[in-house]
């Protein structure tokens, strides 16, 4: 038995995805370039997995290209216009809690002379509108802001942030959407919404290494990759159709059953809360109920994150420090750092994320084996 | 939400006396056609306007993205609604003069009072309304000449409608109201824009395309088949009729000498339109041949090629340069598929010396030698006919997939 929680991290592919991906690769392996019938009908397939995600999305088809995962689009997104619009302006701006793929790309153009300004977060690590207002320029050509956190599961108000800044600034509005999508609403919205969502298909039961960038409309962006000039000659190589394929329909299954597993995870982590709560100032919980459903972040006082994951694998339950790409690095993560949690619950922080496949008892085992460690660490 | 709904004037059908109750009505039926996406709409149509109701965002969105593209439509508004009272009538002015607060701007009250038991005189609701919004709005002032923002606000017997945005639609006439005819639709740059001001006159469209496998591609049927779709854009559906043609080009190359060609391919096309045309019951074909541009559109290849038919020859590129005829492709969207580099029928076989001058005599006399009924019959028999917008074939054979 185990207990799988770390589903920000990654999924477990749904079992519908892996026959999609198998069928394709078996019986429409052709080059959806190639003029022959063979390439015609699986660039028909690709056209139609391109159509679904759209309709999702809310844009047209001929604004949805498929990357390898969360991590390309981020940067595709972020160099791409940044470069594309340097004649504008080269003042960029985004958060102090985004996840490194975002926060590595601003650092990177600092570097070649982009002028950035991260924004500061409150407690709940919301941003202040205030503060962006204040912030944006004339020449502000890009502000990237993430939907939902990824360590600790604040929302941002995107719609808000969306209106101030298209009313008072020229800039393109990225949203990362990768721990979003599928457990919140993600789309196009007009000027009350981004100008580009990423999106990656491993968090919501898809397949590693699929992911897209979606525009609102024709935008002036670089292309990422050069070459034979696929997906409208932004990002070239042999279009993987049936990763596309496979992640269109990820998509699909997690947009139906947004509502139902919203429901659920918000029953889980609220409950979660409540139980963590009785253990007084042993913990500090991270998160709010304000925040995304599927993540609960809290930590241990002084009692570092991974000898509370160590103890809860012991006993079957898998979790996570608060992020998976930064847990193998010793510092103490950024988003911690910015929320400025007190010194002795710093080194603790541990994440719950919850996926479309876990079950009620599997929260009631949780809170079991978690009391057991707590007994353990902490004697309580 | 701030708009209730969408006012639009017609175009120039305004003009047409006995038959203007049947265009708006083919244009009311062309707009729920359009939109059938947003669900049904109530649409009243009135002898010089037309009204759309606004139930949510999105309808007020997509309709104000689309219906610049209508034909049949002069101009539109959004317009927004209140109750007959002066009070309520300076808020809403109010609201809708908020989207410009960021600008330094002038503007001027228009008033139109076709209710007149309204208590106030046109001049009095100008003066409290315009009055009304300069005390609160520093950043607005008044020009009457030529103002950036005109706000109109009409009083008639139901309530008040105000607006200020007027946004020019596609001109032109509803699709439908002037009869139907059949395109040659080649897949190159000229065929969809003579389509589409065609459509524009209110005409209807099938098309007819010339397909001749393994020399042109399936890719250059798509490209087609692309084509007819994105005219559907402009309000009606668009079937399309390919001809399996390569056999009779084939024929043709190995009976008429090689500068003849050209010309007998293109007389034996237009005689397989001109039946397909008659069994459609469409009127006249269209081309988008443009006096000059290439050896099979100089007068005398016209003519020649004329000559296998009485039916009218509708040819709206006639007088156009190649860069407005691209700048219209690029406006309506079917440049890009255009270029798209796949060899349509009319590039292959081609020789090196086309006769620019052929002589009528000369051309009949060598397509005498061959019986070409036979096989023109049999290509026009065999046709395959497309409907487009396409209904979702795609996506259903690929439903298990996705």
């Amino acid at each position: 038995m185990m207990i799988y929680f770390d589903n920000s991290a990654t999924t477990q592919p749904h079992e519908e995805v892996l026959q999609t991906f198998i069928e394709v690769n078996k019986n429409y392996y052709a080059n959806p370039a190639s003029i022959h019938s063979f390439g015609v009908e699986v660039n028909e397939l690709l056209d139609a997995a391109r159509g679904q995600i759209a309709g999702i999305l809310k844009t047209n088809k001929e604004h949805v290209l498929f990357t390898s995962g969360g991590t390309e689009s981020n940067n595709f997104a972020i160099f791409g216009v940044a470069k594309a619009n340097k004649h504008i302006g080269k003042h960029i701006i985004t958060t102090e809690i985004e996840h490194a793929s975002v926060l590595e790309a601003y650092k990177a153009l600092a570097k070649e002379g982009y002028e950035v300004d991260y924004l500061s977060v409150n407690k709940n690590g919301v941003i202040s509108l205030d503060e962006l207002r204040e912030k944006l320029r004339k020449d502000t050509v890009l502000v990237t802001i993430m939907h939902v956190n990824n360590e600790m599961g604040a929302i941002q108000p995107i719609e808000e942030a969306a209106k101030l800044i298209h009313q008072h600034s020229r800039a393109v509005f990225h949203v990362d959407a990768v721990q979003s999508f599928g457990k919140l609403e993600v789309q196009f919205k007009g000027e009350a919404g981004p100008d580009i969502i990423t999106i990656s298909g491993h968090k919501i039961h898809g397949l590693k290494g699929t992911g897209v960038i979606a525009f609102r409309r024709k935008l002036n962006i670089e292309p990422f990759i050069v070459g034979g000039g696929q997906e409208f000659g932004l990002r070239s190589g042999t279009v993987a159709v049936p990763q596309a394929v496979a992640l269109a329909k990820a998509c699909r299954i997690a947009v139906e059953h947004l509502q139902e597993n919203q429901a659920k995870f918000k029953k889980w982590r609220d409950d979660l809360i409540d139980f963590l709560t009785a253990f007084g100032n042993h913990i500090y919980i991270l998160s709010s109920k304000e925040g995304a459903p599927h993540i609960l972040s809290f930590s241990v006082r002084d009692i570092k994150g991974e000898v509370v994951i160590n103890a809860l694998q012991k006993r079957g339950a898998i979790v996570s420090t608060s992020s998976a790409c930064s847990s193998r690095q010793k510092k103490t993560s950024h988003v911690v750092e910015a929320l400025k949690v007190d010194p002795h619950f710093k080194e603790g922080v541990i994440r719950i994320s919850f996926g479309a496949k876990n079950t009620d008892e599997e929260i009631e085992q949780f809170k079991a084996i978690f009391k057991e460690v707590m007994n353990e660490l902490k004697g309580v | 939400m701030l708009w209730k709904e969408i006012l639009i004037r017609y175009g120039e059908l305004t003009t047409k006396g006995r038959n203007r109750k049947d265009f708006i009505q083919q244009l009311k039926r062309n707009i729920k056609y359009i939109f059938s996406d947003l669900g049904s709409l109530t649409i009243r149509a009135e002898r010089d306007r037309m009204h759309i109701e606004l139930n949510n965002e999105e309808q007020f969105e997509v309709l104000m993205e689309k219906l610049p593209r209508v034909f049949g439509i002069q101009s539109f508004s959004p317009v927004a609604i209140c109750e007959k009272d002066m009070g309520s009538i300076q808020q809403l002015a109010q609201k809708i003069m908020d989207r410009y607060k960021d600008q330094q701007i002038t503007f001027k009250v228009e008033v139109h009072r076709s209710d007149k038991s309204f208590p106030y005189q046109t001049y009095d609701i100008q003066k409290a309304v315009g009055g009304y919004l300069l005390k609160n709005n520093p950043n607005l002032s008044v020009d009457v000449k030529n103002p950036d923002v005109e706000l109109r606000v009409e009083i008639r017997k139901e309530a008040a409608y105000l607006m200020s945005e007027v946004i020019y639609g596609a001109g032109g006439m509803p699709v439908g109201s002037n009869g139907k005819t059949l395109l040659l639709l080649s897949g190159g740059i000229d065929s969809p824009v003579a389509g589409y001001l065609m459509m524009k006159r209110g005409v209807r469209i099938d098309a007819i395309h010339f397909y001749s496998p393994p020399y042109t591609s399936e890719q250059s049927l798509q490209k087609v088949k692309d084509l007819a779709n994105e005219l559907t854009k402009f309000g009606s559906t668009i079937r399309l009729h390919v001809i399996p043609f390569t056999e009779l080009q084939v024929l043709i190359k190995d009976t008429v000498p090689p500068e003849m060609l050209m010309t007998t391919t293109r007389r034996i096309m237009m005689k397989i339109a001109d039946k397909v045309r008659e069994e459609i019951g469409a009127l006249a074909l269209v081309t988008g041949e443009s006096l000059g541009q290439v050896a099979s559109q100089t007068l005398e290849s016209l003519t020649a090629i004329n000559a296998v038919t009485n039916t009218p020859i509708l040819r709206p590129l006639i007088s156009f340069d190649k860069l407005e005829i691209i700048k219209i492709a690029q406006q309506i969207g079917t440049y890009e598929i255009s270029i798209k580099p796949y060899e349509d029928c009319c590039t292959i076989f081609t020789p090196a010396n086309p006769k620019t001058k052929p002589k009528i005599e000369r051309v009949v006399h060598f397509e005498s030698q061959t019986d070409f009924d036979e096989y023109i019959e049999r290509a026009v028999k065999n046709r395959e006919i497309y409907t487009f917008p396409e209904k979702q074939q795609t996506a259903d054979k690929f439903k298990h997939l996705l």
